[in-house]
């Protein structure tokens, strides 16, 4: 009873009047259905009828599932395509203008970040359009006389990984450019000066000077590629939809599909908990390799 | 030495050069393919010789997107207005008032930041069902506000703290109540803020496709414009390459507009939120 008289004598209650229109917004639209996917998880359902209690059974069915561990390997390639090369094109453009003074910045920054603010439907059907049997890159392909290697690059079985995983690519690596460009124009040039008294060539003057001070900008690049490469629904719905056959398959496809198409409601229901908490552990992860070393 | 570095400074121009053209190329060559006429697939490595509308009137006239636009539009400015008036409430209350449990409830927050709509989307379909709300505008605004406001609360909760303790003490001498504190001191201070964050919310609202595809799967006049573009690129009738992508341009043209008037604003601010995340 003490705690809720201190609760009215300090005067809480204001603060709760503010908080309370969007504690219930995201109450009812973020926090009860996270709980209530971790709780379908646990029943075999269809959607329609009464669901059957299985505990962890569908969990335990995942790990036999076939088709889960190639879904994992196509995130896994895609985490290379998304997160691993564009952050790599970022560092080493980085690298290489570190001591310079970048002209038309604001300029190459506007252009490099277009593949950001276009939604991925749009991005899909560019795409779409270049990978296609007549698009431009077959087109240039045979313009050089290697037309033998024209082809449908989304439809086959050999290439769509790659292909979609360039797409990722080519959204992502700009926004690594104009993070790291920016970060690297923020170190004092007396550390560079310095290193370079101490007689560091340039790759001991990237690793000792710019790799260390860019880590906050890389664990941001590294947060936001990863996590687009793990859940990357909207850019493989609407280029491959997973084919063709099961050559594109991510987890968020069967998500989908699961809850949606074919009615294994409690199935998709863990895979979207698995989903989550990947996403939730990889950023967690980045974030407090960031903080540690800060520390 | 200079010459080294002189030859740094254009390689790595030049690299920028390369760069900003290759991301470019996918929309220039959408967009010529779009101009061109009906039937005709430009390869995109030629210049084209005339300008032809015709792939736009189709695409308009089939794929019913003054309709999507619309609703689109509609859901985007609900979602900007509610989500900006709950997140400054609450963020107002979460940088300045006392109150236990606050930690949690920031944790509770971050998590939703982080977090992917696939977590949420099953049973928020059969939430909504229940409502009966499924195929309706309410469908998309009401969950996209509780989603959209993690990200708005830590924006406006950051530009709170930031402001001069000595404005609200001077307020509070004057005897304004904390709302008029808000209403009169905070707000007008925050308007640039304010701003930046309606441009992304617009933006990430306008974008948004999982939500759509699941909630407002069957009702064709209140579907947005990237599900109208999905099924409209989907469907196999309309095989003309020029269409689909005269179709594209008209769902992009309007973030395209926005981001040419304020893309200094747009690139800092997505950048600034990450860097909160």
């Amino acid at each position: 009873m003490s705690g809720l008289r201190a609760w009215s004598a300090r005067q809480y209650w204001p603060a709760f009047f503010y908080l309370l229109p969007a504690a219930v917004f995201y109450t009812l639209f973020v926090l009860r259905p996270l709980g209530q996917t971790a709780w379908v998880s646990l029943f075999t359902w269809d959607g329609i009828t009464e669901g059957r209690w299985v505990g962890a059974d569908n969990y335990s069915a995942l790990l036999d599932d076939g088709r889960i561990p190639s879904a994992i390997a196509h995130s896994l390639v895609f985490v290379v395509f998304y997160a691993v090369f564009p952050v790599a094109l970022g560092l080493f453009l980085a690298a290489l203008m570190s001591r310079i003074r970048v002209r038309g910045l604001s300029f190459f920054r506007a252009v490099l970040f277009l593949p950001q603010i276009l939604a991925t439907v749009v991005v899909a059907v560019s795409w779409r359009w270049i990978y296609d049997i007549d698009g431009p890159l077959n087109a240039g392909l045979r313009a050089v006389g290697l037309g033998s290697l024209a082809r449908a690059w989304l439809g086959d079985y050999d290439t769509a990984l790659p292909a979609v995983g360039i797409v990722g690519t080519w959204v992502m690596y700009g926004l690594c450019m104009v993070l790291f460009l920016a970060g690297v124009q923020k170190i004092p040039t007396e550390l560079y000066e310095s290193a370079r008294l101490d007689g560091c060539g340039p790759i001991r003057e990237f690793f000792t000077v710019t790799l260390p001070a860019l880590r906050g900008e890389i664990a941001i690049a590294l947060v936001l590629t990863i996590t687009y490469a793990l859940r990357n629904f909207d850019l493989v719905w609407n280029t491959t939809a997973g084919g063709p056959g099961t050559s594109t398959t991510v987890p968020s496809v069967f998500v989908y599909q699961g809850a949606f198409l074919t009615h294994e409601v409690g199935s998709a229901a863990a895979i979207s908990v698995c989903l989550t908490a990947v996403v939730l552990v990889v950023t967690g992860v980045i974030m407090r390799l960031v903080r540690g070393k800060e520390g | 030495m200079p010459s080294n570095s002189r030859r740094q400074t254009v390689i790595g121009h030049a690299i920028l050069a390369v760069a900003a053209l290759v991301a470019l190329y996918p929309f220039l060559s959408v967009l010529l393919l779009a101009f061109g006429e009906p039937g005709t697939r430009t390869s995109g490595f030629s210049i084209p010789t005339s300008i032809s509308f015709d792939n736009f009137t189709e695409a308009w006239r089939r794929g019913l997107f003054s309709d999507a636009l619309t609703s689109s539009l509609i859901v985007a400015a609900a979602v900007v207005i509610g989500t900006i008036v709950l997140a400054v409430l609450a963020s107002y209350a979460l940088a300045f008032f006392p109150f236990p449990l606050k930690g949690p409830m920031l944790g509770l927050l971050l998590i939703g930041l982080v977090m992917p709509y696939e977590a949420t989307v099953i049973p928020l379909y059969y939430q909504l069902k229940d409502w009966g709300l499924v195929n309706t505008y309410w469908a998309l605004i009401l969950p996209q506000i509780g989603l959209s406001l993690p990200f708005a609360v830590f924006w406006m909760r950051t530009f709170f703290v930031s402001t001069p303790p000595a404005l609200r003490e001077a307020a509070a001498v004057d005897g304004a109540s904390r709302l008029r504190t808000l209403r009169s001191v905070l707000l007008p201070m925050a308007t640039p803020a304010i701003g930046t964050l309606a441009t992304l919310l617009f933006l990430f609202a306008w974008n948004e496709f999982l939500l759509a595809l699941v909630l407002v799967p069957d009702n064709r006049s209140v579907q947005t414009a990237p599900l109208a573009l999905s099924f409209f690129a989907g469907n196999r009738r309309n095989s003309d390459p020029g269409v689909t992508a005269a179709a594209a341009v008209l769902v992009a043209l309007p973030v395209l507009i926005s981001y040419i008037a304020l893309q200094r604003r747009m690139i800092s601010g997505m950048l600034a939120g990450a860097v909160k995340e």
